[in-house]
């Protein structure tokens, strides 16, 4: 099943140099095992190909039901520098809320996860 | 007999924020210390030009608008006001806080601590000549090879020179580049007595710290859990650290005011700007994020605790700004039908002139405003938008070139694509840009000072 990763966290973003780091936090604590298992590094790093120029980093934070991710290469030189109209990776956190994942459907049902809607 | 509590309440997230906060903090109900956070990395650099062309200046002159609106409390109710004001002239800033309370006939009330010795830009030559290099973090290069374009260089201090300030009678302290997690914990250290090598109590201190820091990000501002519910944003309640001396602490804010303070509010604010969440490297202790533990305590009142650290490091880090040339960002505006297509041939033809001209940038970056300027290509198809802001940024060494790039942008108004507008705003200014060296250099060369000035 399709679940997206915008009906199943929240986000913050910010900004260290030419990286643009992205907190993704379960929506609820009982989320956050299958956050943990199906959103890895290669997956996100898949996501932003294209977008930035650096590696991803991954750190896990149980405790918060958070995953930490470092976007490396993200802001064009960073923060003064940059000729972007995001040059302080404030919005990379709803980009990232952009993934779908494909979540086994048993899996989904007993976690209550909501179904992503059928594109238009 | 209850435990002693200590109330911590941030009244500014950055050099810019809400003037309003301060005052609201002192005046919503009880606090014991009002913390004042104003300086990026960005602020350091701005504020050297500014004493460069006036000895005087040099700090956020924002600052004494607020001592202004809590210097009731701070005389007569005791509130004690920390900040990082002093940028790059905490004496300069010092010097203007007594002035304002002299003219408020305040001045027997205020005891104004001033830190310094962050400043590292007079002792450059001297330290790379004995064998700092301060090397680029990122790069690995040495400082010598930017050393003639540097405009400012400052070492993040701990909180040791705010404590001591505070055990010495200050009631105003004024540091320059303090970290913004210090403005937070040295008076919790202050007020309980926490020693230099406690180190689950200063990492519970920064943590406290770094949720205070951003001001009302951690209380509903910029809160995207919950967004709509959020009450009453206009009068946003800043947040207060309820502190008690085992290190465990309570988020909250004064009642009455608008915003949320919740585990979910809260955890943003945790993972802002975060690194490795096992190593939050500060001068005073390495604080682990992933011990933090988050309870909802009641309405707007969520409880932190768990915390755990460990020894600092034998080093500081420096935030070493340098000129790196010149920018300017030009716009405009093209209206449906096919807004996109129009903005993507201005940007063509714009491109085109930028080369018969034979100018040459570091960088040209073209975004389209309302299809690909937050999110890129991940936005996927816009479909035939109402319009589309048309925004090309070009950086480079050469300042007449980037001039020129300024003067190509109006004319497209008449000789390129049709349905344009918004150009108003006139030609684009040329900016000079500054670019940041982050380095590390051994404790032991760095000596604060403290004065206190009564």
């Amino acid at each position: 099943m399709k679940v997206r990763l915008v009906d199943i966290a929240h986000a913050r973003s910010g900004d260290k140099g030419d990286t643009a780091n992205v907190g993704v936090i379960a929506l609820k604590p009982e989320w956050y095992p299958l956050l943990a298992a199906h959103l890895t590094r290669e997956r996100v790093a898949s996501h932003f190909r294209g977008a930035i120029t650096g590696i991803v980093e991954r750190f896990e934070l149980p405790n918060l039901g958070a995953l930490n991710f470092l976007l490396h290469g993200a802001l064009d030189g960073g923060g003064t520098l940059s000729l972007k109209t995001d040059a302080q990776g404030k919005v990379f956190s709803t980009a990232l809320l952009r993934l779908t994942l494909d979540v086994p459907d048993a899996e989904a049902r007993s976690l209550g996860l909501p179904r992503a809607p059928e594109p238009a | 007999m209850t435990a002693k509590v200590v109330r911590v309440a941030s009244g500014q997230g950055f050099w810019g924020d809400w003037l309003e906060a301060p005052r609201r903090q002192v005046e919503g109900g009880p606090v014991d210390y009002l913390m004042l956070d104003y300086l990026a990395e960005v602020t350091m650099s701005i504020l050297q030009k500014q004493k460069e062309r006036d000895p005087s200046m040099g700090y956020a002159r924002d600052f004494i608008g607020a001592m202004d609106s809590v210097l009731p409390a701070v005389a007569d109710r005791g509130v004690k006001v920390i900040a990082n004001a002093g940028g790059v002239n905490p004496p300069a800033c010092a010097a203007a806080v007594r002035e304002l309370a002299a003219k408020r006939g305040a001045s027997g009330a205020l005891r104004i601590g001033v830190v310094t010795g962050d400043d590292l830009l007079p002792r450059l030559d001297e330290l790379i000549d004995s064998g700092h290099p301060l090397l680029n973090m990122d790069t690995g290069a040495p400082l010598s090879t930017v050393r003639d374009r540097v405009l400012s260089a400052n070492a993040y201090i701990g909180s040791a020179p705010i404590v001591e300030a505070l055990a010495r009678g200050a009631n105003v302290v004024i540091t320059g580049r303090s970290t913004d997690t210090a403005l937070t914990m040295a008076p919790l250290r202050h007020e309980f007595a926490w020693g230099p090598t406690d180190w689950d109590r200063l990492a519970a201190g920064i943590v406290a710290g770094h949720i205070l820091e951003c001001g009302a990000q951690c209380s509903g501002g910029n809160c995207l859990y919950d967004w709509r519910n959020i009450p009453d944003l206009a009068n946003v309640g800043y947040p207060i650290v309820e502190a008690t001396a085992d290190g465990a602490f309570t988020v909250t804010k004064h009642p009455g005011t608008g915003g949320r303070v919740s585990t979910q509010s809260v955890a943003e604010q945790l993972v802002y700007e975060m690194g490795d969440p096992h190593s939050y490297i500060t001068p005073d202790v390495v604080a682990d994020f992933t011990t933090i533990r988050l309870e909802a305590a009641g309405e707007d009142r969520v409880r932190v605790h768990g915390i755990r650290g460990r020894e600092a490091t034998d080093k500081l880090k420096v935030s070493i700004a340098y000129r790196a040339g010149f920018k300017a960002v030009g716009t405009l505006v093209y209206a449906w039908p096919d807004a996109l297509e129009k903005a993507q041939l201005a940007d063509r033809v714009l491109r085109e002139r930028l080369d018969q001209l034979g100018l040459r940038f570091e960088s040209v970056l073209t975004e389209f405003v309302g299809v690909s300027a937050t999110h890129g290509a991940l936005a996927g198809p816009a479909g035939d938008v109402p319009e589309v802001q048309l925004r090309v940024g070009v950086r480079g060494d050469d300042r007449a070139a980037v001039e020129r790039f300024t003067r190509e942008i109006a004319p497209l108004v008449l000789n390129g694509p049709p349905s344009v507008t918004g150009f108003a705003g006139g030609r684009p200014k040329v900016e000079e840009l500054v670019a940041y060296w982050p380095a590390l250099v051994d404790k032991r060369v760095v000596a604060t000072r403290v004065e206190v000035l009564a």
